[in-house]
């Protein structure tokens, strides 16, 4: 089987850095910014040379795991009806010194991540949001390196947690998986000790045991 | 791409500065704000180039209005240039903006600068009525006006985001022809794209490694040859939090619990910045240690960036003012100088 084709969904800070390690992880990879694909050419160029630059639509309409990287007050710009039966993974953190108070957020639910899927009307798996971009582009690791580091992955479906904890793993971290997508809320701003460690797998599965979050049984 | 950069090197010397953002800490607005005037006139008499003051609209910080304290500066120093270290432009009026500068340039006699950015955090959005999802409109326009401005009156202008101007008069006109106006940069590429395309200098700010930076310069002069923008003209700054002690160590740990203090605005380190964590930033990059150190450090921007500046946050974290008056010293007699010969 071909691998799975990834869109990611917003080309600033973050986005870009998606991209980029999607590329090098050898994965065939799209971009969409919020205006025109063809103002991205030279940005996608310089950061995340191989990537395509598409529309939103045409990129999460052509891919099979689609990255959302959007700050969240324009989360209605993403074309929710392109993503239904792709993976979707909201990468995204509510912080309102940043995100502005946005209200929706404020509401005392288990996770952003929930707010994320009932606004886009899909499934979602909540990764790649607890380090930093800097952090991410730099700490990439082979399989096996001792100081990779390790990204959670949260979702319902335990298949789809599945494809992305492989999409995690070839992108340089150690996937560590947790059900069901409520219990993603350990790794948002605030929350734990978690958001922003840059943990190893074992530090990061003895931080969540500290927590009482017990990691999915299918976890590698 | 490296071939540009060079050429770039040779064609600035040097400037370097501070900036701040009034941290308070337990000091009240009254005395920190008498203390960043005196630090002000300190790193004058010191001959360092430039001092930038930034806008945050938090109880944390006494500077919402950098420009009415550049003022009182302005008035007890005769060199050093004054600059916002970032102007929030989205959420503020260019003609105003302008106004002002142009009153400070000419107070002055030619030393206001701006540095014109979207902000790290939002807050003076809901302050001014903004709307955040206009956050790139809203600089977007405001940045092209606030230029037109600095190079004609009178204006005439139309967009979505201000009253149009009908052949405007804005007064009075600075003294420097133009106003420099700089684009402040975080990260964003988009950011830096628009400074490279509108020609305008760029100031990013960076806080430990500089290499990923080396990105955003790219994007910066290729956006700006491919607007026909003259590469000799284009200038690149950089700044971040520093702090210099006699030794390397003492330094470090001086410092460390006003910036684990500080940081813990961030949410990452909302407990608190664990050591660890300071000391692996220290060795990326941020600027933190003895003189030597420091130098090593600014000059390895200049070698990857290609820098004309640096300014230096230098009253992190609500530090006593003591303890910033002997950073500042440290850095405007032992890193200032050596930096200046080695780049001149």
């Amino acid at each position: 089987m071909s691998s799975p084709r990834v869109a990611v969904l917003g080309a600033g800070k973050v986005g870009t850095v998606l991209a980029r390690l999607a590329v090098a992880a050898g994965r065939p990879t799209a971009i969409a910014g919020s205006g025109d694909p063809s103002a991205l050419g030279l940005i996608v160029d310089v950061l995340a040379p191989g990537a395509v630059p598409m529309t939103a639509a045409d990129a999460a309409g052509q891919a099979d795991i689609v990255l959302v990287a959007v700050p969240l007050a324009r989360l209605d710009s993403v074309p929710a009806s392109a993503l239904r039966g792709k993976i979707v993974i909201d990468v995204m953190n509510y912080w309102p010194p940043v995100d502005g108070v946005l209200p929706l957020w404020e509401s005392a639910t288990p996770s952003s991540s929930e707010i994320v899927r009932d606004v886009l009307g899909v499934d979602v798996v909540k990764s790649f949001n607890h380090m930093g971009y800097h952090e991410l582009d730099a700490w990439t690791r082979p399989s096996g390196d001792p100081d990779r580091r390790a990204l959670a992955v949260a979702g319902d479906d335990p298949a789809a947690v599945e494809v992305v904890a492989e999409l995690v793993d070839a992108m340089g971290f150690d996937p560590v998986l947790l059900a069901p997508l409520s219990a993603g809320r350990v790794l948002q701003p605030g929350s734990s000790d978690i958001f922003g460690a840059n943990l190893t797998r074992a530090e990061l599965l003895s931080t969540l045991d500290n927590l009482g979050v017990a990691p999915a049984a299918a976890c590698p | 791409m490296k071939l540009r950069f060079v050429r770039a090197l040779g064609l600035f010397s040097m400037e370097l500065g501070i900036y701040s953002f009034g941290d308070s800490g337990t000091v009240p607005t009254r005395q920190r704000l008498a203390d960043l005037v005196a630090q002000a006139r300190y790193a004058d008499e010191a001959g360092l180039d430039v001092i930038a003051l930034g806008e945050h609209h938090r109880p944390d910080f006494t500077l919402s209005a950098p420009e009415i304290v550049l003022a009182a500066i302005s008035s007890v120093t005769d060199r050093i240039r004054l600059s916002t270290g970032v102007t929030v432009l989205s959420t503020a009026d260019p003609v105003r903006v302008y106004q002002q500068f142009a009153t400070l340039d000419q107070l002055s006699g030619g030393r206001a600068e701006i540095i014109a950015g979207r902000g790290a955090f939002t807050e003076s959005f809901p302050l001014f009525g903004y709307d955040l999802r206009s956050y790139d409109l809203l600089f977007e326009e405001k940045l092209k006006l606030l230029l037109q401005i600095a190079a004609e009156s009178p204006v005439t202008w139309q967009g979505r985001t201000r009253p149009p101007l009908e052949n405007a008069e804005v007064t009075p006109r600075a003294l420097q022809e133009p106003l420099p106006i700089w684009v402040g940069v975080g990260g964003t590429p988009q950011s830096a794209v628009r400074a490279g395309r509108l020609g305008a200098p760029m100031f990013v700010a960076i806080f430990t490694d500089p290499a990923p930076a080396r990105g955003l310069v790219e994007l910066y002069h290729r956006a700006a040859a491919g607007a026909g923008h003259d590469p000799a003209t284009l200038r690149v700054a950089s700044g971040g939090h520093m702090f210099v002690g006699r030794t390397s160590q003492g330094a470090r740990d001086a410092f460390y619990p006003y910036y684990s203090e500080y940081l813990s605005l961030l949410p990452q380190f909302s407990g608190g910045m664990p050591r660890e964590v300071y000391d692996q930033w220290i060795r990326a990059g941020l600027l933190v240690g003895s003189p030597q150190e420091v130098i090593d450090k600014i000059m390895r921007h200049r070698e990857l960036l290609g820098i004309s500046r640096y300014v230096g946050q230098f009253d992190v974290g609500g530090m006593p003012s003591g303890m910033i008056d002997k950073s500042l010293e440290l850095f405007a007699t032992e890193v200032a100088p050596v930096i200046r010969k080695e780049t001149s």
